[in-house]
C-alpha cells in the first residue's frame, strides 16, 4: 500500500527526471557531426512562417495595453513623462520573451509535437534507429535550434511592434507628448534589459522545443496518443513558461540594479 | 556471409506484466527463422528487444560479441548497421518519395555519389517490383507497396541480418507467395541471417530452416522445421496445424474446464509435413537441407504423405 502511495507521488518527479534527461541528451547530440543544416533550415523557415503573423496581430494590444494601463496610472502620480520608458521596461523585459514564447510553443511547439509523435507511431522513429541514426541528432536538436533563432528574431519584432503600438495609443489616444515619450526610454530602461529579453527569448523557445519533442517522441497509443501529446506539451510548456520567466526575473533584478531616474 | 544471433535466459516485462521470460536460444548464422507465437505473446516486442529499441530485463544478446542488453549507446548503433529490419507497416518517412526512402540509409552512412546511390536504389526497386513507383509517397501507395518499399530500404545496406515483422499481415495470398519466395531467394543470394516474425502458417511451414514458438509467456519450443511440424506436443501441434483443440484458448490460454471437457477427444491427425519452398533458379540454398533428413536423423517418421511435391498446403480440420 505504502509503495502504491509512493508510486503515485514520485510519478511526477520521475517524468520531470526524464525530461532533464532528454535535454541533456539533445545538449550533448548538439556538438556531434554532422550538423543537419537542411532540417535546420526547413524548421526555421517552417516555424517562421507559421509564429510571425499571430506574433505581430498579439503584439499590438499587447503594447496597446500596457500603455493603457500604465498610461493611467502614471498620469494620476503626474509623471506622465516616464510614460515611455515604463512601456519600453515592460515590453522588453516581460512582455516580448513571453508572448513570443507563447506563440513560439502554441504554434511551432505544437507542430513539432505532432510531427514527432505521428513519426513515433508509424515507428518511424524506430526506423531511423534501427538505421543507425540517432533521431535526437537528426530530427530534435536541428528543431530546438530553429526555435531559438526564431524566438531570438520574435522577440526582437515583438519589442519593436509592442513599443509602436504603445507610442500609437499613448500619443493619439491619450494625448501624451511624442518627443517626451521617446526621450524618456532611456530614463528607466538601460540596454541590459533588452540582454535579458534576448536572452530569455533564446531560453524560452529552448524549453518549448525540447518538451514538444520529449512528448511527440514518447506519444504512446495510436493517434489519439499524438493528440494527447500535443495538449501536455503545450500545456507543460506554459507552465514551465512562467515559472522560468518568474525565476530569471527574480535574478536579474538582484544582478542589476534597476536604473533610478 | 551472415551473423550468428545468441540470445540467452532473455526475459522482459512491462511493469509487473512479464511478456516472456527464460527465452535461450541461437539463431544460426545465414538461415531463416520463423518466430511464431498467438497474437499479444509479444513478438514483436522480441523482435524490438533483438535490435536493441527495448532493454531486456534480464540476459543476454550476443551478436559478433557484443551484448546487445548492455551495451553503450554507440555500439548499439554501430551494430544496428548489420541489421536490415522491415517493420509491419513498412515504416517508411511519410515526409519523403520511395526513392529518397530507399536511398535515405546510403546518403547517411556512405559517402557514395549520387550516381552510384542511383544503381544500388534502382536494383533494390527492382528486386521487390517497385520500378516505377519512384516518385510516389508513402501515403500514395497501398500497403503491400509500403511493406516492399520498406524491404528494398531494409536491404540497401548489404544487411548481415535481415528481420522481418509480419510481412504477411494485410497482404492477399498471392503477394504472400510471392513474398515469400522473394525471401528465400535474398537468403540464397545474400547468405544473410533471417528472422521472420509471423502467425501466418503457411509461411511457417514452406520457408523456414528453424521454427521457434513463443507461448504462454515463454519459448515452447525453437528447433529445425521438421522438428515442429513432426511434433507431438500439444501447443505447437495445435498451432501449426490450426486446430481448435490444444491448450491454446481465444484469450490465451483455456481454463481447466474448457481442456477437461477436450478430454479424451480424438486429435486429428498430424497433416503431411510439405517440401521447403526453393530458391526459383533451382540452386540450393548454403543453409538448406536434404528434405526428410531431421526425421531420419532423429528416427521419426514423418506423417505420411509427407515431401512429396505438390502436395496440398491446407492446414487445419
Amino acid at each position: 500500500m505504502a509503495s502504491i502511495t509512493a508510486t503515485r507521488f514520485l510519478a511526477p518527479v520521475g517524468t520531470a527526471g526524464k525530461l532533464f534527461a532528454f535535454a541533456l541528451d539533445v545538449g550533448r547530440a548538439l556538438f556531434r557531426r554532422p550538423f543537419q543544416l537542411r532540417e535546420f533550415l526547413q524548421q526555421a523557415w517552417f516555424i517562421a512562417s507559421v509564429t510571425i503573423i499571430p506574433t505581430a496581430l498579439v503584439a499590438i494590444p499587447f503594447g496597446a495595453v500596457i500603455a493603457l494601463q500604465v498610461g493611467g496610472l502614471i498620469r494620476q502620480f503626474g509623471a506622465q513623462s516616464f510614460t515611455g520608458s515604463a512601456s519600453v521596461l515592460a515590453v522588453i523585459q516581460q512582455a516580448g520573451p513571453i508572448a513570443t514564447a507563447l506563440l513560439i510553443a502554441g504554434a511551432g511547439g505544437s507542430a513539432i509535437a505532432a510531427d514527432l509523435g505521428a513519426r513515433r507511431i508509424r515507428e518511424e522513429l524506430d526506423a531511423m534507429m534501427v538505421l543507425g541514426i540517432d533521431p535526437i541528432q537528426r530530427l530534435v536538436v536541428p528543431r530546438v535550434l530553429a526555435c531559438m533563432l526564431v524566438a531570438f528574431f520574435l522577440n526582437g519584432m515583438v519589442s519593436v511592434v509592442g513599443v509602436s503600438g504603445g507610442y500609437v495609443f499613448n500619443v493619439i489616444l491619450q494625448d501624451g507628448t511624442p518627443g517626451a515619450y521617446i526621450a524618456s526610454f532611456t530614463a528607466l530602461a538601460q540596454l541590459p534589459d533588452l540582454w535579458i529579453g534576448l536572452l530569455k527569448a533564446l531560453i524560452f523557445g529552448m524549453i518549448a522545443a525540447v518538451v514538444a519533442a520529449y512528448k511527440g517522441m514518447n506519444a504512446a497509443g495510436g493517434p489519439k496518443g499524438v493528440g494527447d501529446a500535443v495538449n501536455e506539451s503545450v500545456v507543460i510548456t506554459f507552465l514551465l513558461l512562467f515559472v522560468v520567466n518568474f525565476v530569471l526575473s527574480a535574478l536579474y533584478l538582484q544582478i542589476v540594479p534597476p536604473k533610478t531616474g | 556471409m551472415g551473423v550468428e544471433i545468441k540470445v540467452d535466459d532473455l526475459s522482459k516485462s512491462f511493469g509487473k506484466q512479464l511478456i516472456w521470460g527464460d527465452v535461450t536460444l541461437t539463431v544460426p548464422a545465414g538461415e531463416i527463422c520463423v518466430m511464431l507465437g498467438p497474437s499479444g505473446t509479444g513478438k514483436s516486442v522480441f523482435l524490438k528487444t533483438l535490435i536493441g529499441l527495448l532493454k531486456p530485463d534480464k540476459g543476454s544478446i550476443i551478436i559478433e560479441g557484443t551484448d546487445i542488453a548492455t551495451c553503450s549507446e554507440k555500439d548499439l548503433y554501430e551494430i544496428r548497421k548489420l541489421f536490415g529490419v522491415l517493420f509491419q507497416d513498412g515504416a517508411m518517412f511519410g515526409s519523403m518519395n520511395l526513392y529518397d526512402n530507399v536511398a535515405f540509409p546510403l546518403r547517411e552512412h556512405t559517402k557514395k555519389s549520387e550516381s552510384e546511390v542511383r544503381d544500388i536504389v534502382m536494383e533494390k526497386m527492382d528486386l521487390v517490383g517497385l520500378v516505377g513507383a519512384e516518385d510516389k509517397l508513402p501515403g500514395e501507395i497501398s500497403g503491400g507497396m509500403r511493406k516492399r518499399a520498406g524491404l528494398a530500404r531494409a536491404l540497401v545496406l548489404d544487411p548481415e541480418i535481415v528481420l522481418f515483422d509480419e510481412p504477411d499481415s494485410g497482404l492477399d495470398p498471392v503477394r504472400t507467395a510471392f513474398l515469400n519466395q522473394l525471401i528465400v531467394d535474398l537468403n540464397a543470394q545474400i547468405d544473410a541471417t533471417f528472422l521472420i516474425v509471423t502467425h501466418d502458417i503457411n509461411t511457417a511451414r514452406t520457408v523456414p530452416d528453424n521454427i521457434g514458438l513463443l507461448y504462454h509467456r515463454h519459448l515452447a519450443m525453437f528447433g529445425p522445421r521438421e522438428m515442429l511440424l513432426s511434433s507431438e506436443e500439444p501447443v505447437v501441434r495445435q498451432f501449426l496445424n490450426a486446430q481448435r483443440v490444444g491448450p491454446i484458448g481465444m484469450s490465451e490460454e483455456k481454463d481447466a474446464d474448457e481442456l477437461a471437457a477436450e478430454e479424451g477427444q480424438e486429435l486429428p491427425p498430424l497433416p503431411p509435413i510439405p517440401m521447403q519452398l526453393e530458391p526459383s533458379n533451382g540452386i540450393a540454398r548454403r543453409s538448406q537441407r536434404e528434405p526428410g533428413s531431421w526425421c531420419r536423423e532423429n528416427g521419426i517418421t514423418p506423417p505420411p504423405g509427407s515431401f512429396e511435391e505438390n502436395m496440398s498446403m491446407v492446414t487445419g480440420s
